[in-house]
């Protein structure tokens, strides 16, 4: 695209560029892979919104997820741990395995697979009970505590891990929807960890957060980076240079790069990913 | 020309009104350039001469309306020769009818003193003055204030601000009217309430166990001195509600629960209806079919199993009364718990939570306060019900816990008390307004608490 046509169009979105379908540049995937998916695709009744996407996210590194709004990242996110089950006409194929494992596997227990595979949500979640009962709540159900003292244990520790526990300790009993947005998320964080996953999926966890809370939550993701394998969408492109070894660039359902954060942000390999990391769209 | 012509008249000349004022704003608006240089939309112009044609000429026609007949009587009787003027009260109706009996042809004017009849034709001429004056004036406010609205329509007079403000008004009306006859029915009740006590002591009334009505209707009259305890009523109508809930509020919270969690899409669209139009089912067939199928069926199968058992029972209306207040808790609590935030069922399910534990513990109690206000409201139905209780659990006001015997309730014993020939200031039918009175306060107090716990519910998680 000549100089010129740039300065009279600056906003132009390269919608014409031809996208290869099921085609990704970069490096998809890995030698030690904690999730294997191979051509996944996603339907919402009639709509395909994912396409063809085949990527591997290795042991405990943290993988961030780029793109414009409804290219598909969360949607993407949300096979992980079958989350889209619970909505109606959602559709899926393609091989999604989990250490090998069959993640669609009809005869597989979701219950099981959700506490291997935590998630945190866009919108600080916490269930309007205290503050104690909220983290004490997987725990609770996936039985991890046979003695008072165990599950008070393990609330403890999961609030220090995700760097509540000096802010909290004295009011374990209050509201949690009496929290600050920034404690809240850091709550949900907490409870997601409670259960000891191995995986923890992030969905925008501070689109609804101000900068001081999310710095907050960004040091708690990479504390964290070093025992859990991290998935984290996000919008912020700083974000994800900030947090994540790996990022995935979607772009209308297509996965169209993966490589190492730092090649993204300086060299990336696409002209889609250029023109988003550089501002031209998005 | 009757006021029933006079109303449509009334409306009609509004109408004319409203377009030629809309006319006229616009011929006044396009010389000036187009009617962005009205201060109003031509609609308000129109509207406003519409409001100042039909206002004051209805308020005129209501008060005319209101006093014709009155005063017509006032003078009529009057204009009675001294010895017919009426004595009593009573002797004064007799004359009136007689006198308007005859002014409408249905009396032989032979059969009637002459001062009597004269009375009837003044009667007469005196209506067809009334009727052709009001006309008159009626016709002539609507003509004056629609002429005055149109003088006002100029480019510098706002009209939207004043029909906005007559607008404001109308509303203010209308919800003054339902407020208005709610204060009038209360005002009624505790008028007669306390007639009652007059005759019966409260306390006996609140805290008396025999419930026996009849009081004797002339001196020589045998027994029936009359027991005014509402404590047997008050145990019927407690054990059939509690009955009632306890069919209700477990189906109806299952339900709910299976319609919000559950059910597809389409499954959903065709049960929720269908449960909601048990509600609409009259309760006067929920009474047959209590009264008819429900209690002989619970007699056979109290009296195979040897135990005794009235054709009528509390049971028999208390189930079919659980039954039609079904979709009161179902669709109710089916609404909060749609209205619990798919966040947090997410946030729970996400944690490896079942569906069902997801209800249990984080969207039920979330949802509770406002499944609290469904309940209450059933409750409150189920208290003010009587037709399936008169139907299927008799009259006899048994003070007993066993759901087999008949019982009754407060609201039967109302309507057993004022129906039929009653004298209206015995103690009798006085107890009906006493009875509505605790009932009405019982009710009130429900609903206080409801708005109460929905009120509390929106503070939760907003």
């Amino acid at each position: 695209m000549p100089e010129a046509d740039l300065i009279k169009a600056p906003i132009e979105r390269p919608a014409d560029t031809v996208i290869e379908e099921g085609k990704t540049v970069g490096v998809p995937f890995s030698d030690d892979p904690k999730f294997q998916l191979r051509n996944v695709e996603v339907f919402y009744g009639e709509t395909r919104a994912i396409k063809n996407i085949s990527l591997d996210i290795a042991r405990n590194e943290v993988i961030a997820f780029i793109g414009p709004s409804g290219c598909g990242k969360s949607t993407f996110l949300r096979c992980l741990n079958r989350m889209n089950d619970s909505i109606e006409n959602c559709r899926i194929k393609g091989s999604l395995l989990l250490d090998g494992q069959d993640i669609y596997d009809p005869k597989r227990d979701v219950v099981e697979l959700r506490a291997r595979v935590g998630m945190v949500f866009q919108k600080p979640n916490p269930f309007p009970k205290s503050i104690y009962d909220n983290v004490a709540y997987g725990p609770r159900i996936h039985g991890l505590a046979n003695r008072k003292s165990d599950l008070d244990d393990i609330v403890e520790n999961s609030l220090r891990k995700a760097g509540l526990w000096n802010e909290v300790k004295d009011r374990l009993d209050a509201m949690a929807t009496g929290m600050s947005g920034g404690q809240q998320q850091r709550l949900c964080i907490a409870r997601a960890i409670a259960v000891s996953p191995e995986v923890v999926l992030m969905d925008e966890p501070c689109s609804a957060l101000d900068p001081i809370a999310t710095a907050r939550i960004e040091e708690l993701i990479a504390e964290l980076s070093e025992s859990y394998t991290i998935v984290i969408v996000t919008h912020s492109m700083q974000q994800a240079a900030r947090v994540s070894n790996r990022t995935a660039y979607f772009h209308l359902g297509h996965l169209v790069e993966v490589n190492d954060t730092s090649k993204v942000f300086t060299m990336p390999e696409h002209e889609l990913t250029e023109s988003y990391i550089t501002g031209r769209f998005g | 020309m009757p006021t029933s012509d006079l109303l449509p008249l009334v409306l009609l000349l509004a109408a004319v009104a409203y377009g030629l004022a809309f006319i006229r704003s616009r011929a006044v608006a396009m010389p000036l350039g187009g009617i962005r240089n009205l201060k109003a939309l031509p609609v308000y112009y129109a509207a406003r001469a519409a409001l100042w044609c039909a206002i004051p000429a209805l308020i005129v026609l209501g008060a005319w309306a209101t006093f014709e007949g009155k005063v017509i009587q006032d003078m009529v009787m009057a204009s009675l020769p001294a010895e017919l003027a009426p004595q009593s009260a009573g002797q004064a109706s007799l004359t009136l009818s007689q006198i308007s009996n005859l002014a409408a042809g249905k009396l032989d004017p032979a059969m009637v003193p002459e001062g009597i009849s004269g009375a009837a034709t003044l009667l007469q001429e005196l209506r067809e003055q009334s009727s052709r004056f009001k006309a008159l004036l009626v016709i002539l406010i609507a003509v004056l204030g629609g002429t005055f609205a149109w003088t006002r329509i100029a480019p510098h007079i706002n009209a939207r601000k004043s029909v906005e403000r007559t607008l404001q008004r109308l509303f203010f009306v209308s919800a003054a009217v339902a407020i208005l006859t709610t204060i009038g029915i209360v005002f009624s009740v505790i008028f007669e309430t306390v007639r009652f006590f007059g005759k019966v002591p409260v306390t006996e009334f609140l805290f008396g166990t025999n419930w026996s009505p009849q009081t004797a209707l002339r001196a020589d009259q045998v027994g029936s001195e009359g027991a005014f305890g509402i404590i047997p009523l008050f145990t019927g109508t407690l054990m059939i509600s509690a009955i009632a809930l306890l069919i209700a509020v477990p189906v109806g919270l299952l339900s709910a629960v299976y319609l919000s969690e559950y059910a597809s899409g389409p499954v959903r669209s065709v049960v929720k209806p269908l449960l909601e139009m048990l509600a609409g089912v009259p309760t006067v067939v929920y009474g047959f079919f209590a009264a008819l199928t429900v209690a002989p069926f619970i007699r056979d199968l109290a009296l195979m199993l040897g135990l005794e058992a009235s054709s009528q029972s509390a049971l028999a209306a208390g189930l079919v009364m659980g039954i039609m207040i079904i979709p009161f808790v179902s669709s109710l609590s089916d609404d909060v718990i749609n209205a619990v935030p798919r966040s947090l069922r997410d946030g729970s399910l996400a944690l490896g939570a079942t569906q069902s534990e997801t209800m249990k513990n984080v969207i039920f109690p979330a949802a509770l306060p406002g499944i609290m206000g469904g309940i209450l409201l059933a409750a409150s139905r189920a208290i003010g019900e009587t037709m399936i209780v008169v139907m299927a659990a008799g009259l006899a006001a048994n003070l007993t816990a066993n759901p087999l015997d008949s019982v009754t309730t407060v609201t039967v014993q109302i309507v057993t008390l004022l129906t039929g020939d009653q004298e209206f200031d015995s103690a009798k039918t006085l107890a009906a307004f006493a009875l509505g009175m605790v009932l009405f306060m019982v009710t009130l107090l429900l609903n206080v608490i409801a708005l109460k716990i929905v009120r509390k519910y929106r503070e939760q998680y907003d």
